[in-house]
């Protein structure tokens, strides 16, 4: 329903272990964190382990493993979230193709809800410290 | 004969503006009561960014928002998280008590209507019942497509709401089991992802001829070898079959509260899909009493190639509604006199 909008255009930023960007939740209400079964990342084409990933709605990073047994938090919604990648490369400066999918577990549907958008985004350079 | 239908509209309508942060709750309140819609109704887990803790302040801040704007909250939509846990389902009790912590809400709102979704079980729903009356808030099991009213699980509700002997306990039609044409905003959508025409036509034909969803499938997914676009058009059959709209008055006495669902209105505030005039003619016939309470969903069907400006479509819905009371009226003071 809202799946263009899922990758917030111009925030991906490179951060100390890896690259980080915003996103929104695919979905006309909030929905508390144990229910958001997977977020599936892939930048230009290659898959992004579960393990490295971490994700903050604005209460701390919480990696995603972790997510699942996170009752007392909610991804309000309208809001944006952001998602942090673990990578042992740094990402150049340039264009970027990111994609996600998110995997919502929805009580009355009978089967998970997936949302998900793919879009290039833009890692500005960072200039020398 | 002047009716007791009231015009409102549920903030569900706005959600593409809201989600981008284009308007506020403020602002969507403050449209509604500008074209007389003057109900209110809420999703607290889209609308209230705390849910589930929602403190007297903000309690005070809705109730003086809505003083400000001349309009009132009708209507709560719950949700109850059943697969919360990825092990196992909650339990009775955990469902029961997620329930009345709503009912408790709704009742701190000053709300005497809460949408129940249709998944909740029946036998749940009997024992919050003791609850719903002490908080004097209604449970309408949301009757969505593709149920019906006269539904074997709808009509699991009834019959516990009977047995019960409860005012507390019924149901809250949405008038999207009243789709009686095939939306042009579904058919676009589908030709923009592929679908070929003449297959595009073959589904509107059957759906016109009403043939059952699984024949049309079958002919389109097998017969036709129909790409993805095409199977996925036909298989929306499925989810939106044509209730017969001379039932709904034989269940006014369940429903306080009406769910008006469209998705699209044409520019002469015509609604190409659903059955308003025959639903409208049957509230005003039978007396009903409460809001028709619009439920724009249009926005997922054309935002990939317009700009979604639910306003108009919002505004152009109750237009209709008005042009139809009015006309459900007069023809309701003809029928008394002839």
């Amino acid at each position: 329903m809202f799946d263009k909008y899922i990758l917030v255009d111009g925030s991906l930023r490179s951060t100390a272990d890896g690259f980080s960007f915003d996103v929104m939740l695919g979905y006309y209400r909030g929905l508390g964190l144990s229910m958001i079964e997977d977020l599936v990342v892939s930048v230009d084409g290659q898959a992004v382990p579960r393990d490295a990933i971490l994700f903050d709605e604005g209460k701390g990073p919480i990696a995603l493993c972790d997510m699942e047994h996170a009752y007392d938090r909610r991804w309000p919604f309208g809001s944006k979230a952001t998602i942090m990648v673990q990578c042992p490369q740094p990402l150049a400066a340039g264009d970027h193709h990111l994609s996600l999918k998110e995997v919502l577990r929805i009580s009355y549907l009978p089967f998970p809800l997936v949302a998900e958008d793919s879009k290039t985004l833009t890692l500005a350079p960072t200039l020398a410290a | 004969m002047t009716s007791k239908i009231k015009r409102g509209v549920s903030l569900y309508s706005f959600q593409e503006e809201m989600f981008l942060g284009q308007m506020t709750v403020d602002d969507c309140v403050a449209f509604a009561a500008s074209i007389g819609a003057k109900g209110i109704e809420i999703l607290p887990e889209q609308n209230m960014p705390a849910f589930p803790n929602i403190s007297d302040h903000d309690i005070a801040a809705w109730q003086e928002m809505m003083a400000r704007h001349g309009a009132e909250l009708t209507c709560y939509d719950m949700f109850l998280d059943t697969k919360i846990r990825k092990d196992r389902l909650m339990t009775d009790d955990e469902q029961v008590a997620s329930i009345r912590r709503d009912l408790l809400l709704c009742n701190r709102l000053g709300i005497r209507n809460m949408r129940v979704l249709v998944f909740v079980r029946p036998d749940i729903l009997e024992r919050c019942v003791p609850y719903a009356e002490e908080l004097d808030v209604h449970m309408g099991v949301e009757v969505h497509a593709p149920w019906h009213m006269d539904h074997a699980w709808i009509l699991r509700t009834v019959e516990v709401a009977d047995r019960l002997g409860t005012r507390h306990l019924g149901l809250l039609p949405d008038m999207g089991i009243f789709m009686k044409h095939y939306p042009p905003v579904f058919r676009d959508r589908f030709i923009r992802q592929g679908a070929r025409p003449e297959v595009v036509e073959f589904i509107l034909d059957q759906h016109e001829q009403k043939i059952m969803a699984e024949y049309v499938i079958y002919e389109v997914a097998v017969k036709m070898k129909g790409n993805k676009a095409e199977v996925a058009m036909a298989e929306t059959l499925r989810h939106h079959p044509y209730a017969n709209p001379r039932r709904i008055r034989d269940y006014i006495p369940y429903f306080r509260h009406i769910q008006a669902k469209f998705y699209e209105m044409d520019a002469d505030c015509t609604d190409p899909t659903h059955a308003y005039e025959e639903v409208i003619n049957e509230l005003v016939a039978g007396g009903w009493e409460g809001y028709l309470s619009s439920e724009y969903e249009g926005n997922r069907w054309v935002q990939d190639v317009q700009p979604v400006d639910s306003r108009e479509q919002v505004r152009r819905q109750h237009i209709m509604f008005e042009q139809l009371i009015a006309k459900a009226e007069a023809r309701s003071a003809a029928d008394a006199v002839g």
